[in-house]
């Protein structure tokens, strides 16, 4: 960041007022420009919400602000003093608090040692957590929190760990408090407690910023909301002049970035039928919450929806690597919502999973080892008793041809490839099985363009083979220009099932918002 | 027999709780015995040794720290690393510098005078090696209690060993607490040596801890990763051996290992949870890296 | 293989010279000429048939526990728990030995091996159903099963075993059907070493070039992976724990039923603690272990000679073997960063045992 004197300042009123601004903000990492000249003021007293989809540099912008990222080029003003924030150290002195998404307390301590922790003794040299609590026990009626200071944190709800990292912030002296996406681990319940806190906030003179994919959200809370997408504003608009169509559409945008050419799809019977599922997310509260769908023959069903809103759980229990806590899964017309992972994967279930390293691949194991991860054990990769080392080379051989799989030697460890060709590994493996079901999580991520569009590609051809796909992905123009049926996820529910070019992006976007309920394509044309 | 353990386990417990399980206790006690000897020949007197081996302990301490948390190695196999290490170093002091100096007693703590409770039938001539470390380790482990529990570095420090991250994003340094943790436990665990080689007996010999800093990494677990139930469990190990002795010279017609062995059985049910739950540390044998940004 | 990859491989021989080379600055302490005794530790080892000898006994304990550690390490386990599983297979090795009589040593030494390895494979599942059910880890369990296995063997021979009149803690003599047979005569050597020769083999088929091999080994280097490609993690591990142990508890019959032939009060001086080294730096690789086993076999027999002919002590050689392994894991833990930051895989540096030890598959 540079302090250049000639750059024209924000007049003294507007410092007067904004208790944040920050100017130009432009952050690179390496070719992805996450950040791209962003202008953002904070009034004193207010809520402004950060609406987005993933990727627009919500996040990016406020790590810049908390001093965990440094930006390339801008500058930014607290209470009218331009300053410079290389550490969260120096955002807590300037009384900038972030409550990040994944929460950063010690469970296994009380919420007053949680709030004290690094803190500088106020009687040296011992802890004075009795002062301590009696502070905190102060704040938390100040701000209707009710939270006990002496109780373990591993015993809290996620709605009150919330809360300690709230008082954690206050504690420290914030007065400019970060929220991101906070409403995303709260029960609805929960939710409104959190409003009330946020209204009690501003009512004492201190600043929020909202960051959410939730319109609803946004619009109840806010009285400014910034729109990102793709590391630009879009619009900065005053909430009482905001519609949640106008909204939508600012946040999910319509540039079409590729276009795959297909023919309409040909659905046959049902491939996968799932029943009121419910499951927990690896936290423990419930991601899942009674999701429907069929899936069928000769269809690529898409589910769409930010990320984090129950798509990873959803796989995961198709698959079988999730214990499902309601509901029913059938796959190929069998029950089998508690059969292992090797039973549905005899049954014809491939899985393309999103994390690649830690799931989808063994990253030290050779790509023929790879390829042949589920196989191992058949017929001809063991003949009598002992793998066939050569049986497995020429496997890899073939499929490193047939899908382009740019190696030295198929001896080379998986790790040593690049992110596309990592995939076009799962992708040969899962493919190679002909599976009868594919669930395709998100295919693309991390990989350049000519790479996704080989993938869906294939997924597609899958398809016209016959086997039902389930192509679960948070990019929503990647879902649109693949699937034959779209479906939105947004907290753990499914908000319906649509044809894509039936609706519209505003439409889309009020469902993965959460705002809109449709399903008119619960069956297949 | 408790007090080295004892001394140990403590370190151990500082250790464990910044999240490094310090499997090189042996090593460092042993090395600890060496070098108070040595520093009691040299520099004059048993305190000066019992300098010395503080010193040395948190050298290899310091080595440890290196390795794991700088370099991110296998805790267990640098452990092991240099307990071997420290064994034949030792050993090969001890006959190359040591043996051909005539080196064969040092000057070592005296015996406290406390002719009351060497009168108490069956448990007074038990109570030997009543030295002056014995009061030390008493009086180390209320400190060590109150500077986990009551001052903010211990906050830290135990916050370390569950959740790095958020020590982290608090702004303490994850490395620096091990760091220091590390070297503690190193220093507590060469003054248990010391008091080996200062206490029991006068001289060092080969290998004189006879595993004694893996019975502490036990006394950890069953003293629940406490300084003070460390030192408990320190004299609960202690008083298995004084009933061997007991076991022995009545000849009651069981044999001494069974008692001795009983410990080790306690702290395996305490650690499977069928007597009383004891979790080790969250973050305990798992490197810290900060997040890439 | 590219120059640079096959350096990497063998980090452990680089490890070991280096540790060699600081050796020789302990030589001249000692005041001893560092070539001189070099020549003679390898003589001691090798030169003669009593030398070479002593090199198999002491290789034979260190081997059979060295693959039941890296048997367990491949499976992404600490089985810190060798001397306990060497005790435990002693004492059935022992109890077999003593109690079953009548039988030719065809199947009388086969019956005794079998106890062995089912004691020390007991031994060790324990800890693994504790790991599985409870969430302890076996590093901690299985150190404080060593404890229990050793007084549970002093226990029984100071008592119900001992032998009447025995000055020290020992049992009786074997039935002479359960020797293990001298392989060089008028010498210790004997058939242990050949048993665990073939052990190392077998054990390297079968991880390399059999299904359940390569299940285990998917179990060791990815565990959430191998669960997706419906591999049964839990039994994998279970499976791998026994046969750990059941190996170490070869290891301690084969000092029972070869060397001692009798069942002695802490017979073992170490030998599972020096079987994690041993594992660790034969990479976890059967063969690996076999090298290993006999260097520092070799390093023990021949240090004898090198501490009468030239004054250096014999603990030396754990001087040297400590710095080999620190160097190891030192080196290990940087290449794994360099990896970490070319392959940006977000795990943490030792994410499992298996790539904390480096290990690697051969081609």
């Amino acid at each position: 960041m540079r302090e250049g004197p000639a750059s024209p300042g924000p007049s003294p009123i507007e410092q007067a007022i904004d208790v944040l601004r920050m100017e130009e903000i432009t952050k690179r990492f390496g070719p992805v420009l996450a950040n791209d000249r962003i202008t953002l003021a904070v009034r004193a007293g207010a809520v402004h919400a950060l609406l987005g989809e993933n990727g627009a540099g919500k996040t990016s912008l406020m790590n810049i602000l908390y001093g965990l990222y440094q930006p390339d080029d801008g500058r930014i003003w607290v209470r009218g003093q331009l300053v410079r924030i290389r550490s969260p150290r120096d955002a807590i002195r300037l009384g900038i608090g972030m409550i990040h998404q994944q929460f950063t307390l010690v469970p296994q301590l009380t919420v007053a040692e949680n709030v004290v922790l690094g803190l500088r003794p106020r009687r040296p040299p011992f802890l004075d957590l009795a002062a301590a609590e009696d502070a905190i026990t102060e704040i938390s009626k100040a701000y209707g929190l009710d939270v006990n200071p002496r109780f373990r944190v591993m015993g809290l709800s996620l709605g009150m760990q919330q809360r300690v990292e709230i008082l954690k912030a206050l504690y420290r002296g914030a007065n400019l408090l970060i929220l991101d996406e906070p409403t995303s681990v709260l029960t609805p319940a929960e939710t409104e407690a959190l409003f009330e806190v946020i209204q009690s906030l501003v009512a004492d003179g201190k600043s929020v910023i909202f960051i959410s994919h939730k319109l609803e959200e946004a619009l109840r809370i806010s009285q400014t909301i910034t729109v990102l997408r793709r590391g630009r504003v879009v619009a900065t608009v005053p909430t009482s002049d905001a519609t949640p169509h106008e909204l939508a559409r600012m946040m999910v945008g319509r540039d079409v970035v590729f276009r795959i050419p297909k023919t309409p799809a040909r659905a046959a019977g049902p491939a996968i039928e799932v029943t009121d599922l419910g499951a927990a997310s690896d936290q423990g509260y419930p991601a899942l919450k009674g999701v429907t769908f069929h899936l069928f023959r000769g269809e690529i069903l898409g589910i769409a929806g930010v990320d984090g809103n129950g798509q990873t759980e959803l796989a995961e229990a198709i698959a079988g690597l999730r214990p499902v806590s309601a509901g029913q899964i059938r796959l190929n017309g069998h029950e089998v919502t508690s059969w292992p992972p090797k039973a549905r994967i005899t049954l014809g279930l491939g899985f393309i999973p999103a994390d690649r390293q830690r799931l989808g691949l063994v990253p030290d194991f050779t790509v023929a080892e790879n390829l042949v991860m589920k196989t191992f054990a058949a017929h001809p990769y063991t003949r009598r008793g002992f793998l066939d080392r050569r049986a497995i080379t020429a496997h890899a051989r073939a499929l490193a041809d047939r899908f382009d799989i740019r190696l030295h030697s198929v001896q080379q460890r998986v790790r040593e490839l690049s992110g596309g060709n990592q995939q076009k590994v799962v992708l040969a493996r899962e493919v190679s099985l002909t599976p009868s079901v594919i669930i395709a999580m998100q295919p693309t991520r991390g990989l350049d363009v000519g790479a996704s569009e080989y993938i869906l590609r294939a997924l597609i051809a899958q398809r016209d083979r016959g086997a039902a796909v389930l192509h679960i992905s948070t990019e929503l123009e990647e879902v649109l220009s693949v699937s034959d049926r779209v479906a939105v996820m947004f907290a753990g529910e499914l908000m319906g099932i649509v044809r894509p070019g039936d609706v519209s992006y505003e439409q889309l976007g009020l469902m993965m918002a959460g705002a809109l309920r449709l399903n008119p394509m619960a069956e297949p044309a | 027999m408790a007090t080295p353990i004892g001394l140990a386990a403590m370190g151990g417990v500082l250790s464990e709780r910044s999240g490094v399980l310090n499997i090189g206790l042996e090593g460092m006690m042993l090395t600890g015995a060496l070098a108070g000897a040595m520093g009691s020949h040299f520099l004059g007197g048993p305190w000066m040794g019992t300098l010395a081996a503080l010193v040395a302990g948190a050298a290899l301490g310091v080595v440890l720290a290196y390795l794991t948390v700088t370099l991110g190695a296998n805790q267990i196999v640098t452990g092991v690393g240099i307990n071997l290490f420290a064994l034949g170093f030792t050993t090969f002091v001890e006959r190359v510098v040591l043996r051909p100096a005539g080196i064969e007693a040092v000057p070592s703590f005296a015996q406290l005078a406390a002719p009351g409770l060497r009168a108490i039938p069956l448990l007074g001539p038990l109570l030997t090696n009543l030295t002056p470390l014995v009061l030390v380790a008493i009086v180390i482990a209320p400190i060590l209690a109150v500077f986990l529990y009551r001052t903010p570095w211990g906050l830290a420090l135990r916050a370390t060993g569950e959740a790095p991250r958020a020590v982290d994003t608090a702004g303490v340094s994850v490395f620096l607490v091990r760091y220091i943790a590390v070297a503690a436990s190193g220093a507590l665990a060469g003054m248990g040596g010391a008091f080996l080689s200062l206490g029991q007996l006068n001289l060092f010999s080969e290998n004189m801890t006879a595993g004694r800093g893996f019975i502490a990494l036990a006394a950890v677990i069953l003293g629940k990763w406490n300084p003070v139930g460390a030192l408990a469990a320190a004299f609960l190990f202690g008083a298995a051996e004084a009933l061997q002795l007991f076991v022995q010279s009545y000849g009651l017609g069981v044999p001494y290992q069974i008692p001795t062995m009983l410990p080790y059985v306690l702290a395996l049910a305490v650690l499977a949870g069928f007597v009383s739950r004891a979790i080790p540390p969250a973050a305990e044998g798992i490197p810290y890296q900060q997040e890439e940004q | 293989m590219t120059i640079r990859t096959a350096a990497l491989r063998l980090l452990p021989v680089w490890a070991v010279l280096f540790a060699l080379l600081l050796g020789m600055f302990f030589v001249l302490l000692a005041g001893a000429h560092p070539i001189e005794a070099y020549r003679d530790l390898l003589r001691g080892a090798f030169a003669d048939v009593f030398g070479f000898a002593t090199t198999l006994v002491k290789t034979t304990p260190l081997l059979f526990a060295g693959l039941g550690v890296a048997v367990a390490l491949r499976a992404g386990l600490i089985n810190i728990g060798a001397e306990g599983q060497i005790y435990l297979g002693g004492l059935a090795a022992a109890l077999v030995g003593l109690y079953v009589r009548g039988l030719p040593p065809l199947l009388h030494v086969p019956l005794a091996l079998l106890a062995a390895f089912v004691a020390g494979g007991a031994w060790a599942l324990l800890p693994a159903l504790l790991r599985l059910r409870r969430g302890v880890s076996e590093v901690i369990t299985t150190l404080l099963m060593n404890y229990i296995g050793l007084y549970l063997v002093g226990a029984l021979v100071s008592g119900p075993l001992k032998e009447p009149g025995a000055p020290y803690p020992f049992s009786p003599p074997l039935a002479r059907s359960a020797y293990l047979p001298t392989i060089i005569p008028t010498t210790d050597a004997h058939a242990g070493i050949l048993i665990a020769l073939v052990l190392a083999v077998v054990t390297y088929v079968v991880l390399e070039h059999t299904p359940i091999g390569f299940r285990v080994r998917m179990v060791g280097a990815n565990p959430p992976a191998a669960a997706y490609a419906g591999i049964n993690v839990g039994q994998t591990v279970t499976l791998a724990m026994i046969v750990s142990g059941g190996l170490a508890g070869l290891g301690g019959a084969s000092e029972v039923m070869g060397l001692k032939h009798r069942l002695f009060d802490a017979f073992s001086p170490g030998y599972g603690y020096d079987a994690i080294v041993v594992a660790f730096l034969g990479a976890g690789q059967p063969l690996g272990v076999a090298v290993t086993a006999f260097f520092f076999g070799a390093l023990r027999s021949g240090a004898n000679i090198m501490q009468r002919s030239q004054g250096v002590p014999v603990a030396v050689i754990f001087a040297i073997q400590g710095l080999a392994v620190l160097f190891l894991a030192a080196s290990l833990a940087v290449r794994h960063r360099i990896f970490r930051w070319g392959g940006r895989s977000r795990q943490p540096a030792a994410a499992s045992p298996v790539q904390a030890a480096g290990v690697t598959d051969p081609e």
